[in-house]
Formats: structure tokens, C-alpha cells, sequence
């Protein structure tokens, strides 16, 4: 690249290319300077967001300190606002998501690299990408309409049914009214949601270890699940981590699908079946009301959400090896 | 859809989105008379060629958008205290009057086929009833085979007109209710689910089975929504309609509050309906004066010929002398003319 | 068949396999498949109830007729549709000169600075954020200090959606182009940037179009973001975009969450599609790339 330079200002010193060569440096620095200046946006957009959540949530952060973390009440009369039960609702419906997603994405990546006859490992893949590619209102629907009836009628009440009066069971597992809605189902649908998306990642990274390293375990007898076990996991498991992790950043934010189902009350609750709200579904359902202090410890809210992801997101690009997926 | 018929809707659309009369009016807030809002912004649009863009996001959001002066006017069924349309600058005044209905969703129940007193809906909405089958409810309806299923509660999650006028009448009905909860657009919901809007509420009393939940009457009616009858306060069970909100209305004193904020609850006569409420507009008096021109003519409109539109819906139009007061203070403090 | 048959029955004699060995192997591969079916199921469920319930909507009064207010029949989708295409139009618009612009920056002049690496691990952060944090950072720098609502304001919340989008895949193309053409080109004597735009560019054009498409299909579906920002509209929208602007994403939110059927209807006729185009997208940079390699 820095021979193209050099060869211009020769050719200038000759005069003959003078004219055809001069506006090109300027516009070739130009072209520099806007892809430069592109690139920094990047970065100033981040630090917009991070900016702007930190100065819109500074008077609540002040006015409540650390007991806004903490405190559970969220009372517009009074004026006093705690992210407690939003922050718990949001780590609640992750760790439901994160449960059941990452078996489910762990067995669909080992199906297509590992098992999948040749022809049917296209059109999987092409079947678990479009599944990410699901707009997340659409999982909201679904599980509003299709979702919702069948965990109320299906999982809640009998299950309700048989843990009643149970010790530590009887509380996390009864609903008092089974409407279907509620925590446990928000972390479901955001199970269906996130899997799909880390099964990709995690399919490419398992792609990606060297096919030599497998054959030689087959042919020294190894089962597939041997071969998972003792080869592909410790190859690729870091990764595998990072490729979770982006999933669980996904599962803190989401918005639309969570606000559908989870019910949208502003209480704790020891019990998964009961209602909750997370930190998204809560800014979703009253930023467009909120005024003065309720409108600032919103924005703490998402102040709070924001770094938490943040954090999260940044051990999963650490962990995750850059492959070419998004 | 062939392409060719898709480009031509394309084109059509386009031509017709250009066309899009410039003078529209913004209007932002409760969800209690937005079915009576769009159905007269229908008809408005078809006389004066000008829109209604009503966003049916609660009164919550209408107070916080007319304050933050992002619509021309705000919509709410909280009527606002002297004090606040002062420091705020707003003038508010009432646009029609509509009833709040219990919508229940139980097997074998039909509209107005279970009665229900003030206190046993305060005990539901406190989480101490939680049975449909409790002997409060059975033993207010000899004759009804009710379900052994929890009672599912639904509320408002927004910042909602329609909750205030619901937490005030249970208020009124129930001390616990008073001391404990109170009565506010948005309250600390001892238990149930949130429904967004009376929208929401309507549509999850439909589709959750045993639920119960409060809406503005023409939600239940539109959607063929079951309701209870609640007993007023002469211990009489009027049915929902018209002439039991209008009873609720008789003795209003309109002037007994800044801005016509009247509260309609629990109104003594054997006919009146005991959850009814006003619903009201809020506008600013230091805005554009084009804007707030055109709003005023929009509500002026509605006041002249609306009237028929309201009843059909089962809202209650405002009595002619309240509607000249209005119209009244609108010259004095926005120099309106009709 | 027949020749497998003796093979088959003598397998578990001559296998040395523990049967504990066998018994994890198998239960990894039968949980292999049934979670992969339940995947494919559930795509199948989401997609047949769209056909189900959507289709059973569809018709021309969709394209043509504005949505209808609360407990009205009739009316359409004609509005938010087109709505949708402006903000998402307005959102690429803004996005696609400064994602592409910022890859190349990433791929040609920064490569491994300490800048580059940083960027890239930004626009990577970016790229995962949830959306509705976008909503409330351009609803505090657009909404707010401007009094409204805006289609503007939607528009640049979708941009900033889609540009890291756009920036990663850029940048992943552009390197995916040989040395060799680069030094060609620079070899004639043409300075840095000739060569990026016309030799590395057009080398990487099928796949900068991937990038583009994969960005629109991320924002078309973007629901949170506009709750803030470009809200939405009962009627058309102000073509200079001040004020709410309808859009599909919203409109299906309110129509969805409330109890009209026609709205409903409505609601399902606009997810059928909002997600059948998105898919048709996904689909579409799959083609591409694969016709690329």
C-alpha cells in the first residue's frame, strides 16, 4: 500500500501527471479521513448510549443511592422507585432461557456437525438460522396466543396441583391463579429465541476444529459421545462459553416477546409461575408516562441493563474467537 | 400477490400517503374513550377533511405528553387539581362520560349474570378472594354454578384514568382497600396481571380463562365481553347502560372543582350505575394557538354533532349547559369563537 | 438390506464398547436429534400459525386501506406498511455509507492498529445491545430536546441498529479479497483509495450485499426501538416525518395486545408479512454468498 504513494509524488515532481494526480491525493485523503471518521462513530455511539443512560439516571441514582438496587418499591404516588424486582425478573427469566437453551443448543450444534447425514445439514442450518432470523414480536405472539394457553393449562395447574402445601417446591412452583402467563413462561419463549442463535455460533466453532484431530479419535474406537467429550468440547469450549454468553445478552434485552407474556406485575414473587416484569418489559410498559423522577429511574433501569450486558457482552467477545457469524 | 398488482398498490399508496392532509391533529392519552375518539375522528375526517391521530397509550402517558408538550392535547379520566393545571399551564375540560363494567371471563356466565357487591370486588383485587366458588361471591348469586378454579386478576399496567376511577370506587366501598392501596392511575397491585391499556385488559379477560378485569363499558360491549352487575349504593343492580350512567351523572356539580373535575362514583339513585366517570381533555394554554385552535374546533364539532355517535358506543354525552360553560371558558382562556 | 443384516446382528458382539459407553453414546444422539426436531418443529409451529391465521387475512384491502380505529370493520395495513418501508429506507440510508465507510477503514487502513482492534471490539458490543436501550439513547437525543416524536427519529435508532451490522460484515469481505488485486491495482499507479473503490469494492460486492440485507432484516422486525421514537400513526404519516409515523412492528403490538378481531386479523395479516419478508432476506444472503464461494 505505501509504494502507491510514493510512486505519486514521482510522478508529480514530472509534471506530466500533475493535474490527473493532484486531486486524487486530496481525495484520497478525503476517503481516509471519512472512513476514519465512520469508524469512530462506532464509538461514539457507545459512548452516547453510555452517556446518556448515566446523566437520565443520575438523579435517581442520587436521590436513592445504593438502595435502589435493593429496594422493591416502585410507587408513583409517593415518588419512590426500587429496581429490585426488575433486575430480579430479568436475571430470573435469563437463567430459565440459559437452562434450557444451552442443552438445546449444544445437541443441535453436535447434530449437524456430528451426526447429520450430508444432505440433510443444509437444510437444518437453513431452518436454525431463519429461526434467529424471527422477528421478536413474532415470538411474543406466538407465545401469547399458542404458548401461553397451553402452559396454563398444561404445566401450571397440575403442577400447581401437586406441589401445593410442598415445602420450597409448593412456593417456587404454585400458581396461585394459573392464567399461563408469567415468569416461567417469559424465560421459556426467550429459550426458544436464544437457542437458535447460539447453536449457529456454536455449529461454526465446532466446524472450525481441525477434522484430522475427530477422525483419529473415531478410529481409535471412540463413541461420538467420546469424541464430544474428551475432543470437541475441550477445543472449542471456550468458545462455546462466549457463544452462550452472547445468547445471554441477548436474553437480558429482549423487549417485545418478555412484555407479551410475563404479565407485567410490579412485585417480587418466590414462585416462577407468578407474574413479573424485567427490566425491558417494565421500560416498555411506562416510559411514554413517566415524568420527573419515575422517567429518570427508568432510565437507571436501563442504565443498570445497560452495563450489565455490557459486561456480558464483552467476556463473550473475549471468550468467543471472531468466526465469520453474527 | 403478483408483482405487477404489487408495484400498483405501491404506487397507489404512495400517491395517497402525498396526499395526507398536512393539518392533522395530535391527541395522545387515555384508553377509556378512545373507541368514541376514533369513531368521531371517522366522522370529523369526512366533514372537515382534517385527522384525528389519537395514540391510546393511557392517561398516564396523556398527562406526560401534554406536559411535555409532544401532542396538542393530552386525554384523561384523572381529572388534574387546580394546583397542577396552574404550575402546568393546561386548561382542562370534560369531552363525554362513560361507565366502568367488572369484564369476567366464566364458564357458563353471561353479560350481567353475576352479581357483585363493592366490597367482594375490593376483596378479589386485595388477593383475599381467591376462589370463584367463595361463599362471598355463591352467596350474592343463589342460582349460579360457579367454577372451583382461582379467580385470575388482571389491572392496568400503564398509568391509567380508568384505574384511578376503579381504585377510587373500591376505595370508597372498602376501608382496607382505602388504607392499604388507595387510589391513583397506577396503585402497587397486591395481585394479578398487568394488561397494557383497557385494550390489554379486555383482551386478557378474553383469552384467560376465570379472569376478571375493568374496563370502559363500550370495550366489554364491542367485544362481547361478559360483565358482573355491581350493587350502587343504594343496594340496587342496575344493567350498564345509557340511563344508569346518565343516572350517576344526574346530581353532578359541575363547578365544584377547577377545570369540571368531577368524580361520578358511587352516586346515590337506584338507577345509577356506581362506576362512572368523566373522561377530559387537557391543552395547553401557551400552545401553538393554531394547533389548540384546531383541537378546540375538533371537541366543538364533537360537542354539536357527536352526540349520536357517544350514545350508540353507550358513553354519556355532557349535558347542553355544561357544553355552553366549556365553550365559555374556552373564549375566555384560549380566545375560541365558535 | 440383506447384506447388512449378519453385519448388524454381530455388531454388539464384536464392539468392545462398554455398555456404559454405549448407553451415554446413544442417549447423546438421541437428545441430538429430538432437540434439533423440537427446533424444526417450533420454527414450523411459529410459520404454519402465521399461514394459518395470516393468510386467512391477506387481501388487497391489506395494501390499500389505513388501519381501522377500535371495533371498526374493514380497513388495512397501508399505512404502517408504508411507513415501515420509509423508516427502514431512512434507516439504511443513514447506515450504509457509514457501516460500509467504517469497514473499509477496519479492513484497509486500520487493520491491526490498537484503533481498529478497539472499534471492532465496540461495533462487536454494538451489535448485541439490546434495542430498546437504542430507543431510550435517540428517544434523550432526538425526541426530547425537539418536542415529538419524529419518523426521523425512528429512522436514526434503525440506523444505529443497523450499522454494526453492516460494519462487521464489510470489513469481513473486503479482507476475503485476494492480495494480489490490491497490488495490481497499485501497480498502475492508482492511489489507495481508486484501488479500494474500484478494485477491493467490486471484488467484495456480492458480499457488502449480503451485509446489507442481513441489516435490513435485523431492523425491519424492530419493535422497542420505535415505541420511543417515531411511535406510530392512525393515519398517514407527514411526508416531511415530523410527528408519529405508522409503522408494522407497532401497529401489530397494539393490534395484537387488544380485542378487537379485526384487529387481530389485522395483527397476524402484518406478522405473515413482516416475518415472511425477513425471511425472504435471510434467505436471499444465503444465495448470494453461496453463488460467491
Amino acid at each position: 500500500m505505501s509504494a502507491a504513494p510514493l510512486a505519486m509524488t514521482e510522478a508529480t515532481e514530472s509534471g506530466q501527471l500533475s493535474r490527473r494526480t493532484k486531486p486524487s491525493t486530496t481525495s484520497d485523503r478525503l476517503f481516509e479521513y471519512a472512513s476514519r471518521g465512520s469508524a469512530l462513530i462506532v464509538l461514539v455511539l457507545l459512548a452516547g448510549i453510555m452517556l446518556s443512560m448515566v446523566i437520565g439516571g443520575w438523579p435517581a441514582f442520587r436521590q436513592f443511592g445504593v438502595g435502589f438496587l435493593t429496594s422493591s418499591v416502585w410507587d408513583t404516588q409517593s415518588d419512590q422507585y426500587g429496581a429490585w424486582p426488575a433486575i430480579a425478573g430479568t436475571l430470573t427469566t435469563a437463567a430459565i432461557a440459559m437452562i434450557v437453551g444451552i442443552p438445546l443448543s449444544l445437541g443441535i450444534a453436535i447434530f449437524l456437525t456430528q451426526l447429520a447425514p450430508a444432505w440433510m445439514k443444509r437444510p437444518v442450518s437453513t431452518a436454525v438460522e431463519l429461526l434467529a432470523a424471527v422477528p421478536s414480536i413474532i415470538y411474543g405472539m406466538w407465545g401469547l396466543f399458542v404458548f401461553v394457553p397451553l402452559v396454563g393449562a398444561y404445566v401450571q395447574t397440575p403442577v400447581s396441583k401437586i406441589v401445593e402445601g410442598l415445602p420450597l417446591v409448593g412456593t417456587i412452583l404454585y400458581a396461585r391463579a394459573p392464567s399461563g402467563l408469567g415468569v416461567l413462561t417469559a424465560g421459556l419463549i426467550l429459550a426458544f429465541m436464544i437457542t437458535p442463535f447460539i447453536a449457529s455460533i456454536t455449529r461454526d466453532m465446532l466446524d472450525q476444529i481441525p477434522s484430522v484431530l475427530r477422525e483419529s479419535a473415531y478410529g481409535v474406537g471412540c463413541t461420538t459421545w467420546e469424541v464430544v467429550r474428551h475432543v470437541l468440547l475441550p477445543q472449542a469450549g471456550v468458545s462455546i462459553i462466549g457463544a452462550t454468553m452472547l445468547g445471554l445478552g441477548r436474553a437480558l434485552g429482549e423487549t417485545m416477546a418478555v412484555t407479551f407474556v410475563i404479565g407485567n406485575a410490579n412485585r417480587l414473587s418466590a414462585s416462577v409461575f407468578d407474574p413479573g416484569s424485567t427490566i425491558a418489559s417494565r421500560v416498555a410498559n411506562e416510559f411514554n408516562e413517566a415524568l420527573g423522577m419515575q422517567l429518570s429511574a427508568l432510565i437507571a433501569l436501563g442504565c443498570i441493563l445497560f452495563f450489565v450486558t455490557f459486561v456480558v457482552l464483552c467476556c463473550a467477545r473475549l471468550l468467543v474467537a471472531r468466526v465469520g457469524k453474527i | 400477490m403478483k408483482p405487477m398488482n404489487f408495484l400498483a398498490a405501491a404506487g397507489f399508496l404512495a400517491a395517497s400517503a402525498i396526499s395526507a392532509s398536512a393539518a392533522d391533529i395530535t391527541g395522545a392519552g387515555a384508553t377509556f374513550p378512545f373507541p368514541l375518539y376514533a369513531k368521531w375522528a371517522e366522522a370529523y375526517k369526512a366533514s372537515a377533511n382534517i385527522g384525528l391521530n389519537y395514540q391510546s397509550i393511557g392517561s398516564g402517558g396523556g398527562i406526560r405528553q401534554i406536559k411535555a408538550k409532544t401532542v396538542d392535547f393530552g386525554a384523561s379520566d384523572m381529572p388534574l387539581k387546580g394546583d397542577e393545571l396552574k404550575t402546568d399551564g393546561l386548561i382542562q375540560f370534560p369531552s363525554a362520560m362513560g361507565g366502568i363494567v367488572p369484564a369476567i371471563n366464566v364458564q357458563g356466565v353471561g353479560a350481567g349474570g353475576l352479581k357483585l357487591t363493592g366490597a367482594v370486588l375490593a376483596d378479589i383485587y386485595l388477593g383475599k378472594i381467591t376462589k370463584w366458588n367463595d361463599k362471598a361471591i355463591a352467596g350474592l348469586n343463589s342460582g349460579v354454578t360457579l367454577p372451583d378454579a382461582a379467580i385470575n386478576v388482571v389491572y392496568r399496567s400503564d398509568g391509567s384514568g380508568t384505574s384511578f376511577v376503579w381504585t377510587d370506587y373500591l376505595s370508597r366501598v372498602s376501608d382496607e382497600w382505602k388504607s392499604k392501596i388507595g387510589a391513583n392511575t397506577s396503585v402497587s397491585w397486591p395481585v394479578g396481571v398487568g394488561g397494557k391499556g383497557n385494550e390489554g385488559v379486555s383482551a386478557s379477560v378474553k383469552q384467560v380463562p376465570n379472569s376478571i378485569g375493568y374496563v370502559e363499558y363500550a370495550y366489554a360491549k364491542q367485544n362481547k365481553l361478559a360483565f358482573a352487575l355491581v350493587a350502587n349504593k343504594d343496594g340496587k343492580y342496575p344493567a350498564p347502560e345509557n340511563k344508569a350512567f346518565q343516572a350517576a351523572a344526574a346530581n353532578a356539580d359541575w363547578n365544584a372543582a377547577p377545570g369540571f373535575g368531577i368524580i361520578l362514583n358511587n352516586q346515590p339513585g337506584d338507577e345509577a350505575w356506581p362506576i362512572t366517570s368523566a373522561t377530559f381533555i387537557l391543552i395547553r394554554k401557551d400552545g401553538d394557538a393554531a394547533k389548540n385552535q384546531a383541537a378546540l374546533k375538533f371537541f366543538d364539532w364533537a360537542y354539536s354533532n357527536g352526540d349520536k355517535i357517544a350514545t350508540d358506543l353507550d358513553y354519556v354525552p355532557l349535558p347542553t349547559n355544561v357544553k355552553a360553560a366549556i365553550r365559555q371558558t374556552w373564549g375566555q382562556e384560549l380566545k375560541f369563537t365558535h | 438390506m440383506q447384506a447388512d443384516q449378519p453385519l448388524y446382528v454381530a455388531k454388539p458382539f464384536v464392539s468392545r464398547v462398554r455398555p456404559s459407553r454405549r448407553a451415554s453414546d446413544r442417549a447423546l444422539k438421541i437428545l441430538s436429534m429430538l432437540f434439533t426436531a423440537l427446533g424444526i418443529f417450533v420454527l414450523f409451529w411459529i410459520l404454519g400459525m402465521l399461514l394459518v391465521k395470516g393468510v386467512s387475512a391477506l387481501s388487497i384491502d391489506v395494501f390499500t386501506k389505513i388501519t381501522p380505529g377500535p371495533g371498526t370493520e374493514g380497513g388495512g395495513l397501508a399505512n404502517p406498511l408504508i411507513g415501515s418501508i420509509v423508516l427502514t429506507a431512512l434507516g439504511m440510508l443513514i447506515a450504509t455509507p457509514i457501516g460500509v465507510l467504517a469497514g473499509t477503514y477496519l479492513a484497509e487502513y486500520g487493520k491491526a492498529s490498537k484503533i481498529a482492534d478497539v472499534i471492532r471490539f465496540i461495533n462487536d458490543i454494538l451489535l448485541s445491545a439490546p434495542s430498546i436501550l437504542i430507543g431510550l439513547f435517540v428517544y434523550t437525543l432526538l425526541v426530547a430536546p425537539f418536542g415529538g416524536y419524529s419518523g426521523w427519529a425512528g429512522g436514526v435508532a434503525l440506523a444505529i441498529i443497523a450499522l454494526p451490522v453492516i460494519v462487521r460484515t464489510t470489513e469481513d469481505m473486503m479482507r476475503l479479497v485476494p492480495g494480489q488485486l490490491r497490488e495490481a491495482g497499485a501497480a498502475l499507479g492508482a492511489p489507495p483509495s481508486v484501488v479500494i473503490r474500484h478494485v477491493t469494492w467490486r471484488a467484495a460486492r456480492a458480499g457488502m450485499l449480503t451485509g446489507v440485507l442481513l441489516a435490513m432484516a435485523r431492523i425491519a422486525g424492530e419493535t422497542a426501538p420505535l415505541l420511543f421514537t417515531a411511535l406510530n400513526n392512525n393515519f398517514w404519516f407527514e411526508p416531511s416525518l415530523m410527528g408519529g409515523v405508522s409503522n408494522l412492528p407497532v401497529t401489530i403490538y397494539q393490534f395484537a395486545s387488544a380485542p378487537y378481531d379485526n384487529w387481530q386479523a389485522l395483527a397476524w395479516a402484518g406478522s405473515l408479512i413482516i416475518t415472511f419478508a425477513i425471511l425472504g432476506l435471510s434467505i436471499a444472503t444465503r444465495l448470494i454468498l453461496s453463488k460467491g464461494h
